[in-house]
């Protein structure tokens, strides 16, 4: 039996009333995330990758706690967080840190590299001022910045510089879960892979875990050892990164991972191209809410809506597979 | 070989600024025919959405100037056209498609206005004749029920709807040639594979000769016969699409390669390029790839290397490639 995961979280669901006119009278409910289950294991990375709108940012944010679940539970280090007094809020927060897309946004232009690699020691430990720096000169190494980066301020640094930034002060607290949500996207090409080895040597080194957010499909397998697949608010198609990337079982995943370009003009895979337009999540399909636009839709998908069932090694929400016909 | 819709010959655009004259674009050369597409690849600054813009004259003035070369559509100098006639040939044999369709499309007019407009001004349709071809472009960049849409005002579609309108528009003329400045970066995977799919497929109709601007080298392997690799204002390597991928010269094309995450492939670590991209404003004398490059030798930092053919059709901008 393998020990308990870091976080866990159980049919996590998180519902936005749309308010319509003077008195914001409920006019329906985006279904942002519906019933989703997945653990993050101590030390691993779950990578997260879906379209826009299929909830993976308001997933990341329950974990963050900025957003509060209409339902379902997340449990961190085998505590639910409903049950967490003022302190133990505190603890999590410091425990799960993230690093954002825009490097440009996220850092404040008038503090220095030193003062915003701190700010979360001086807010949370109140160090003397020779530990700070020490600390700060620590973290500056830790992500490969010189020491003098703590004098300067973010607009001296370029792209890639300013996201080991941004990791630097993420890592400030010793935190247990990093979620990144898409951190190389906004770095150019040549960059992206410094930043991608600074990450995993950071996880090899701190035994941190991550929450892995981007759209480039390849990123993610690479750094992730699960793959979770949301597709309109649910997880379709949950399994090891390996598995899940190379053989992927339900349609959309193979949609998906057919539509991310192999980097050789010789190799063309079998290309799978997916009419129609995401639905809304205001008003979801029913049954399975991949139907509007799967290859292999039967009768029964336009009614009943797959649970996410075992498959090849993996969990799978998909009628195709006769583990989930029953 | 018929002679090709687009070339471009020692293009020189330079931004002055109060920090210096930046060289965007330092001596480019390169040409499209009719129904091909070249890949334009680099990293921000490398100066290849300069060299778009440098095409179609909308290079942003006072800043940037052109000094020199000439960019040949159908044999006619570009460079020395008036404004005026620039603006006849933009939309009309050039046409360009952004990141952004909503940087292309007026938000407060609605779809079927702005596609009538150079449907129009440039063909001289009215009337009905006019709403029909209005309704039969939208319906062949697959918009479903296009009479409908015409109705539509931008911000009532969804991104990938969009960029498709902003596809009708620009092949309404159709032009000679199309660039499409990272056309899918806005735009969802998925999406992303029908928009690379209709693209080809109006290549194909319309023998278009594409340039396509991107840093996604999926794309580029997929899309493009030719590619052509900048950095810091200059092609450093060109060939076809084959040779680039399979046996690149230039060690930054080499690097870029290896540094991207492949699926299906488990590596431990990428092959990551060292150091920041260059300071256009204050770059080394020399090979400007020098202070990065895992194979750069004495004579890299001091002289700039010359273009070398290391096999026809194929150039690379590197001393390694010096003949012996």
């Amino acid at each position: 039996m393998s020990p308990a995961p870091l976080l866990e979280a159980t049919a996590l669901t998180k519902h936005f009333p749309v308010r319509k006119g003077l008195f914001g009278r409920p006019a329906g409910l985006v279904r942002a995330v519906d019933a989703v289950s997945f653990a993050i294991e101590a030390g691993k990375t779950l990578g997260l990758v879906g379209e826009s709108g299929c909830g993976k940012t308001t997933t990341s944010r329950m974990i963050l706690h900025v957003e509060t679940p209409t339902s379902g539970a997340i449990r961190f280090e085998g505590a639910p967080l409903v049950g967490l007094d003022r302190d133990g809020l505190r603890r999590y927060r410091r425990s799960v840190q993230a690093v954002f897309q825009d490097p440009y946004a996220s850092l404040d232009p008038r503090m220095r590299v030193g003062t915003i690699v701190g700010e979360p020691l001086v807010i949370n430990e109140r160090p003397a001022v020779p530990t700070l720096r020490k600390r700060v000169l620590e973290l500056l190494e830790l992500v490969g910045l010189p020491e003098r980066a703590a004098e300067l301020y973010p607009h001296e640094f370029s792209g890639g510089q300013r996201q080991r930034i941004a990791i630097a002060r993420a890592l400030a607290l010793s935190p247990k879960l990093v979620v990144l949500d898409e951190p190389v996207s906004a770095l150019d090409v040549s960059i992206r892979a410094q930043i991608l080895n600074l990450l995993r040597d950071l996880q090899r080194r701190l035994g941190v875990s991550y929450l892995f957010i981007a759209h480039d499909l390849a990123a993610v397998a690479h750094m992730s050892h699960t793959i979770a697949v949301m597709y309109l608010g649910k997880i379709v198609e949950l399994g090891a990164a390996a598995d899940v990337a190379r053989r992927p079982k339900h349609p959309y995943t193979q949609a998906l991972f057919s539509a991310a370009l192999p980097l050789d003009p010789r190799e063309r895979p079998e290309e799978i191209i997916l009419s129609g337009e995401i639905p809304s999540p205001l008003d979801p399909p029913p049954g399975c809410r991949f139907h509007t636009r799967c290859r292999h839709v039967m009768e029964r998908c336009r009614r009943d809506e797959p649970p996410l069932a075992p498959e090849s090694g993996r969990l799978v929400a998909c009628h195709l597979y006769p583990a989930s016909a029953a | 070989m018929t002679s090709p819709v687009i070339e471009v010959r020692d293009l020189r655009t330079h931004l002055v600024t109060r920090w210096g004259t930046i060289k965007a674009v330092d001596g480019v050369s390169f040409s499209v025919g009719e129904g091909e597409t070249l890949g334009l690849v680099g990293e921000s600054g490398s100066g290849k959405s300069m060299t778009c813009l440098s095409i179609l004259g909308l290079v942003p003035r006072p800043a940037a100037r052109i000094l020199g070369g000439q960019v040949l559509l159908d044999g006619e100098d570009l460079l020395t056209k008036s404004p005026r006639e620039m603006q006849r040939i933009r939309g009309k044999r050039v046409a360009m498609i952004l990141q952004d369709p909503m940087s292309s499309l007026n938000p407060v007019f609605s779809v079927g206005m702005q596609i009538r407009e150079p449907l129009a001004s440039y063909h001289g349709l009215a009337g009905r004749a006019l709403r029909e071809r209005a309704v039969e472009l939208l319906g062949s960049v697959g918009i479903s029920s296009p009479a409908a849409r015409l109705r539509a005002f931008p911000h009532q579609l969804s991104g990938g709807m969009r960029q498709r309108v902003v596809g009708a528009m620009a092949i309404a003329a159709p032009p000679r040639l199309l660039i499409a400045d990272e056309p899918t970066t806005s735009l969802d995977l998925t999406i992303q594979a029908q928009y690379l799919r209709l693209l080809k497929d109006l290549q194909a109709l319309h023998r278009l000769a594409m340039i396509f601007v991107t840093h996604n080298l999926g794309i580029v392997a997929k899309m493009c016969d030719r590619v052509a690799v900048m950095y810091a204002g200059r092609i450093v390597e060109a060939g076809g699409v084959e040779t680039i991928f399979r046996a690149p010269r230039h060690p930054y094309t080499r690097a870029l390669l290896e540094s991207v995450p492949r699926l299906g492939e488990s590596t431990e670590w990428l092959t990551a390029i060292e150091g920041q991209p260059p300071d256009l404003a204050a770059l080394p004398p020399g090979c400007a790839f020098a202070p990065r490059c895992p194979r750069a030798m004495a004579r890299c930092r001091a002289e700039e290397p010359p273009e070398f053919t290391p096999a026809p059709g194929h150039s690379s901008r590197c001393w390694l490639d010096a003949p012996p």
